[in-house]
């Protein structure tokens, strides 16, 4: 899968997990732009893209995302 | 009637609850809750709850139980959940003095008896305390069973004291989280990741069960819970059909299939001891339902464990709604248990508040399924209990039928039913002569034929044949009736064989075919047609179903109709001019 295929896949689980069918997100968004990207619903978001993407994340890459590009990034190793 | 998701829990969790009754829960736990939390409120909203939660702050059981100003009393919980994990009991025991184990979980009960009556000196609630989930640390292998400064030695004694004190205490409810992990597994229900990171001991996929008992325990404590199963008979409470079968030929006992059907039985055995009332509502001649409950050797359930039985041919939502007017208990307190789908969805869309759970198709499965939906909970037992089946055995008969249900021919006519008709052909050939065969109930004549008997009479220029398939918006029913129409006297249509599939009985299929029969008549310049009833100990059913579909009795069981003058019975079936 490709960077944007992914990140794609990706807007319809962010969409689903934050309850907004009009989010768009790109590789430098951060949880500060969406609202209601807490450390709780964080959680719930890890749970929905592992579940999406059939993987599972290592705890450091939980805790240590900075943005949705390093999510990408990861996802895309996973292939 | 499968969990919904935590994603989903989580939206309804935000919705609207004010106008539902609300209850005030507090969580009070030793590790993060939140989750939790979310999950126990939008379970509560599915069911109709609206569920206030004080969601303390993580590890603050101490401060808020002992202190009597604490925002726990302030905010006056009809329920306290107390959830004390695994995971943080495991690095206290590791900081426990080897001399202090042998009595480590006494400690941690002691402890967790003193939140209970600290709790309820302060107020008056209901306490929901989780059980600790095992985990096995591994320090000492298969040993740490036999020894007593193991921890899971102390663990299991814990969970063990837990039940015993709960017995003592006043409004104390366990809830067993270690059985809910039991039945996913450890792996499964406990994210390493999560507990680390976020400090959840349950993974996010285990929340939507676990919420579930805990809203089922709040439930049962506030009078919501289940008093009553109507059951089915056939292929629920045994194999085979007993109407078509016999009382030899259908499923239940110590062997093969019939052991699924047995052990169903033994459960349902005690229910019924433990207080929930047992209703049968079949489709049957009720002699025949109620020979296997008198007879069969190996049947466990009996008729004096069913308070009311209902077979006849009447629809079940009209009958379910009989049984509850005679129990006097309400719709959302009865289950309804039938294999078939066409039953399940016609009783659940008439009758919307009484639950039907959606069986699995292979009856091995029908117990585990039922279990995991926990249907029966309670918040108490008594010796009354046990005496409510005679009780109600001794009530029911007096009412009457009041209720008015929704119409079932506005039911019939959304189910968007399509026949289809033709003569016998080398294909069904098989399963046409096994109908004649196996068929009691309805079966005019009762004339048994072999598959050459169904060729030989297929090409034969003196008799018409058909087989009719039904299917509906739910699926297919296959082939479900077989006729045999004889030329053989001048002007005379002769009714010489005609059966049908009790599962397809009071949807407009006897009338769609008689309909088709007259047609054939018609089409053949026939003037007359005539239909025999033969009776058997079996087929009571059809004695007068001629005369309901417009014929003139004329004696001896016969019945005639006019070709010219008939006229076409109504049905919801459209036919269909091709098949597959």
């Amino acid at each position: 899968m490709s960077r944007i295929e992914i990140l794609s896949q990706l807007q319809k689980v962010f969409a689903e997990v934050f309850d907004d069918d009009d989010i768009v997100i790109t590789e430098e968004t951060v949880a500060d732009d969406v609202d209601g990207w807490d450390s709780l619903n964080h959680i719930t978001l890890i749970a929905e893209v592992e579940d999406n993407f059939d993987m599972k994340f290592a705890m450091k890459d939980v805790i240590g995302m900075k943005n949705i590009g390093d999510m990408v990034d990861i996802l895309e190793l996973e292939e | 009637m499968s969990l919904p998701t935590f994603l989903q829990l989580s939206r309804a969790s935000k919705r609207d609850i004010s106008a539902f009754p609300s209850h005030r829960l507090a969580i009070l736990g030793d590790c993060a809750t939140q989750h939790l939390s979310t999950a126990i409120r939008g379970y509560a909203f599915n069911e109709e709850w609206g569920f206030d939660v004080l969601d303390a702050d993580y590890n603050q059981i101490d401060a808020l139980v002992l202190d009597p100003s604490s925002e726990l009393y302030e905010f006056a919980p009809q329920t306290v959940l107390l959830y004390m994990c695994t995971e943080s009991l495991y690095e206290f025991f590791c900081t426990t003095p080897v001399s202090q184990r042998p009595d480590f979980a006494e400690m941690i009960m002691e402890r967790i008896r003193g939140y209970w009556v600290r709790i309820q000196q302060t107020i008056r609630t209901h306490i929901l305390q989780f059980t600790f989930v095992v985990a096995d640390d591994a320090v000492f292998g298969s040993y740490a069973l036999k020894t007593p400064i193991s921890f899971p030695f102390q663990l299991q004694k814990l969970n063990f004291l837990l039940m015993q004190a709960s017995v003592e205490a006043g409004d104390v409810t366990l809830i067993d989280l270690n059985g809910i992990q039991s039945v996913v597994g450890r792996s499964t229900f406990h994210d390493e990741r999560l507990y680390y990171i976020a400090k959840m001991p349950i993974a996010a996929e285990m929340l939507p069960r676990v919420a579930k008992n805990v809203v089922d325990a709040v439930s049962a404590r506030c009078g919501r819970f289940k008093k009553c199963v109507v059951l089915d008979l056939d292929g629920t409470l045994w194999g085979g059909v007993i109407g078509d079968d016999g009382l030899d030929g259908i499923q239940v006992g110590e062997l093969g299939l019939g052991h699924a059907f047995s052990d169903f039985q033994l459960w349902l055995k005690e229910l019924r001891e433990r207080g929930i009332i047992l209703a049968v509502c079949s489709k049957n001649n009720e002699d025949i339902a109620k020979e296997p409950f008198e007879c069969h050797p190996e049947m466990v359930l009996r008729l004096e464990d069913i308070s009311v039985f209902v077979a006849n041919w009447e629809d079940k939502a009209t009958n379910i709604c009989h049984i509850q007017q005679k129990l006097n208990i309400g719709m959302d307190s009865m289950v309804f248990l039938d294999d078939n789908p066409f039953e399940r969805e016609l009783v659940s869309s008439l009758i919307p508040n009484i639950t039907v759970p959606q069986l699995p198709e292979d009856p091995a499965l029908y117990l585990h399924f039922l279990r995991e939906l926990n249907l029966f909970e309670t918040a108490s037992y008594s010796n009354e209990d046990r005496g409510r089946t005679e009780q109600y055995r001794a009530e029911a008969g007096r009412v009457e039928l009041q209720q008015q249900l929704g119409s079932f021919d506005e039911y019939l006519q959304g189910l968007d039913m399509k026949a289809f008709a033709a003569p016998f052909d080398a294909f069904h050939t098989p399963r046409i002569a096994q109908l004649t065969q196996r068929s009691n109930q309805f079966n005019l004549r009762t004339i048994r034929y072999t598959d050459a008997e169904i060729e030989a009479v297929a090409t034969d220029e003196q008799h018409i044949t058909r087989y009719f398939t039904l299917h509906d918006r739910f699926g297919e029913h296959g082939l479900v009736s077989v006729v045999i129409l004889d030329k053989q006297i001048e002007d005379t249509l002769f009714i010489s064989e005609w059966l049908m599939s009790c599962r397809v009985l009071k949807r407009g299929m006897e009338e769609f075919i008689i309909n088709a029969i007259m047609e054939v008549a018609r089409q053949e310049g026939l003037l007359k047609v005539v239909g025999e009833y033969i009776p058997t100990a079996k087929n009571a059913m059809v004695a007068q179903i001629y005369k309901k579909l417009g014929f003139v009795d004329v004696g001896d069981g016969r019945f005639e109709a006019n070709v010219a003058t008939f006229e076409t019975n109504t049905t919801y079936i459209k036919e269909e001019k091709t098949h597959e």
